[in-house]
């Protein structure tokens, strides 16, 4: 369980996080959702300590990070910023790692083998890919068997076989009951792992949700129709929640806000003529940039 | 196919007790400065540096090259049999304060400080396990080094008027004191490593710190230096191994205190700035 609380972490003049709050549950996977600078590295960097936040609170199993007597234990972290010394094999940096905490040689072993990484675990991380790399990260964050797995893009430089294997990691974990927090830049990725979805523009929160919520929101988000008198099928339209535009001489109008079930017949009642009326569904990205995008638009409008 | 390999470690969740401990610390900062090769070949250039260059010395002295007023030699052809051991620790401590500095600003520069740290978050024991394994490496090394450099030594000056063995007085003393200087050394390389997060700045400082200082202080008005310049980390230093002293340096319990002061000084200010700022 992640906690954070009207989180503000600043960096000089500027906000990188604008009093974030959300709750990371145990049993599901959470994507952690927002374009880059968001505000998600920040976010992750301050839950782990490693950033002080401004004001406001970021708490693990109830307790700050740096109040537990075994982090590694409570959390493990994959960080979107290279967290290996290069110069020494996969083995000695996860025993490096290990010997903090008292974990014997043996778990070590099991998670190079987990990660599969047991045919290079005495090759120096210099030499490491991308994915490789990746690779001992997570085996880093799976150390200490820990309750709350935190990952921060960690498909970023895998090849299709390791995007599956994160897959089916993460909801593995998942599935043990442990907290599962992800981040991602990608609402596509996120659809095929996630359950839960916390999505952040410009360090703020823009929708706590799930994918299935986001999903059915984003299908029929639109209704197209076509009518004899488009002017005063909008003046009946008008009305709080319902948005309504069209281009000015068209037969077309877009609205938002109502099913289309309800416009044909609001027509129908006022006895105006259709010629097509149709339900526009919206990809996953669309809605996820229209969401984002809209959080742009709003933070330097308010700045000006 | 995909192993259904459980996640679960082989043991139980109830029967682990990991914890983070004081000494868990210290086994995993020993286990990492050993385990990169850097560490190996800039302790094995120090100790190289020191047994090399204080054999060439005493090989090379002779009573009428020491009696040259004015001459200036790389390597030191005059003075004590000590002095003469511990010619090249001018330089073997350059190799040893750049490790100290890659030991603690390497880990901000490669990325591994987060991992530490996600370890250790309260990571003032980081910083003090660092510097208990170098810090005492550099001691048991360095007084090594300084032993086999004399003992080497001993057999060109054999028959010398400068000759003495290691029972002569104050031999050990200042061999012993050569260790414990080298690893005052280490100690302010890793706290400047820890100050400036960067190698580059942080060998910067240590070098300028131990060998530009001095020399600036030669720029000072006369009686001014003479006051000032004891107390540099590189003269207290220096007079902390030295058989003989003039009335220029301090003795040699002094200049282990001003030096001691310096290190602790900066290794207070490494600890602030490692408990206080975002890593």
């Amino acid at each position: 369980m992640i906690e954070v609380r009207e989180l503000v972490k600043r960096y000089g003049a500027k906000t990188a996080v604008d009093g974030l709050d959300f709750t990371v549950r145990p049993g599901t996977v959470t994507g952690f959702l927002g374009p880059n600078g968001a505000g998600k590295s920040t976010t992750m960097r301050v839950i782990v300590g490693l950033d002080a936040p401004d004001s406001g609170s970021a708490t693990v199993n109830g307790r700050r990070y740096r109040e537990h007597r075994a982090p590694l234990r409570e959390v493990g972290v994959l960080l979107e910023a290279r967290s290996i010394h290069p110069g020494r094999t996969a083995r000695s940096h996860l025993r490096g790692l290990a010997l903090t905490h008292g974990i014997p040689a043996r778990r070590v072993d099991e998670v190079i083998g987990l990660a599969g990484l047991s045919a290079v675990a005495h090759k120096r991380a210099g030499e490491f890919s991308l994915g490789m790399g990746q690779r001992l990260g997570i085996a880093a964050a799976l150390l200490g068997d820990p309750e709350t797995i935190m990952l921060d893009e960690p498909v970023n430089g895998l090849d299709p076989e390791g995007v599956r294997w994160v897959r089916t990691l993460l909801t593995g974990l998942a599935a043990e009951g442990r907290t599962v927090f992800v981040s991602s830049h990608l609402m596509s990725e996120m659809a095929q792992t996630a359950t839960s979805l916390i999505i952040v523009g410009g360090g703020r929160l823009l929708a706590d949700t799930t994918v299935a919520e986001f999903t059915r929101a984003a299908a029929g988000a639109t209704v197209q129709v076509s009518s004899a008198d488009p002017a005063r099928l909008r003046d009946l339209l008008a009305r709080p929640g319902v948005t309504v535009s069209g281009a000015p001489g068209s037969d077309e109008l877009q609205v938002t806000g109502a099913t289309a079930r309800q416009v044909g017949q609001l027509a129908a009642d006022h006895a105006i003529a259709l010629y097509e009326l149709r339900t526009r569904s919206e990809s996953l990205e669309q809605a996820f940039m229209a969401l984002t995008g809209d959080s742009v638009e709003y933070r330097a409008r308010s700045t000006a | 196919m995909t192993a259904t390999t459980s996640l679960r470690p082989a043991q139980t969740r109830a029967g682990t007790a990991y914890r983070v401990t004081g000494l868990g610390v210290l086994r995993s900062e020993w286990a990492k400065f050993w385990s990169l090769r850097s560490s190996w070949i800039t302790l094995g250039i120090s100790l190289l540096l020191l047994i090399a260059i204080g054999l060439v010395a005493a090989s090379r002295y002779s009573p009428q090259l020491a009696s040259e007023q004015g001459k200036h030699h790389l390597i030191p052809v005059g003075g004590n049999a000590v002095a003469i051991a511990l010619a090249g620790i001018t330089l073997a401590q350059l190799a040893t304060g750049v490790l100290g500095v890659l030991f603690t600003a390497g880990e901000y520069s490669t990325g591994m400080i987060r991992s530490t740290l996600t370890a250790v978050p309260t990571r003032l024991p980081v910083l003090w396990s660092k510097i208990a394994v170098f810090g005492v490496t550099a001691l048991v090394l360095g007084t090594a080094g300084a032993v086999v450099a004399f003992l080497g030594g001993e057999h060109f000056l054999a028959g010398q008027r400068i000759a003495l063995t290691l029972s002569s007085s104050g031999v050990l003393r200042c061999l012993a004191a050569a260790g414990g200087y080298l690893s005052l050394v280490a100690v302010i390389g890793m706290a400047l490593g820890a100050l400036a997060r960067s190698v580059a700045g942080g060998i910067t400082a240590l070098i300028g710190g131990l060998t530009l200082l001095p020399l600036l202080a030669n720029l000072l008005p006369a009686n001014w230096a003479d006051d000032v310049s004891p107390y540099l980390p590189g003269n207290a230093g220096d007079a902390m191994f030295a058989l003989t002293r003039d009335s220029s340096t301090l003795s040699p319990g002094a200049g282990l205190a001003v030096f001691a002061g310096w290190a602790a000084l900066l290794l207070a200010l490494a600890a602030w700035r490692l408990a206080r700022t975002d890593a």
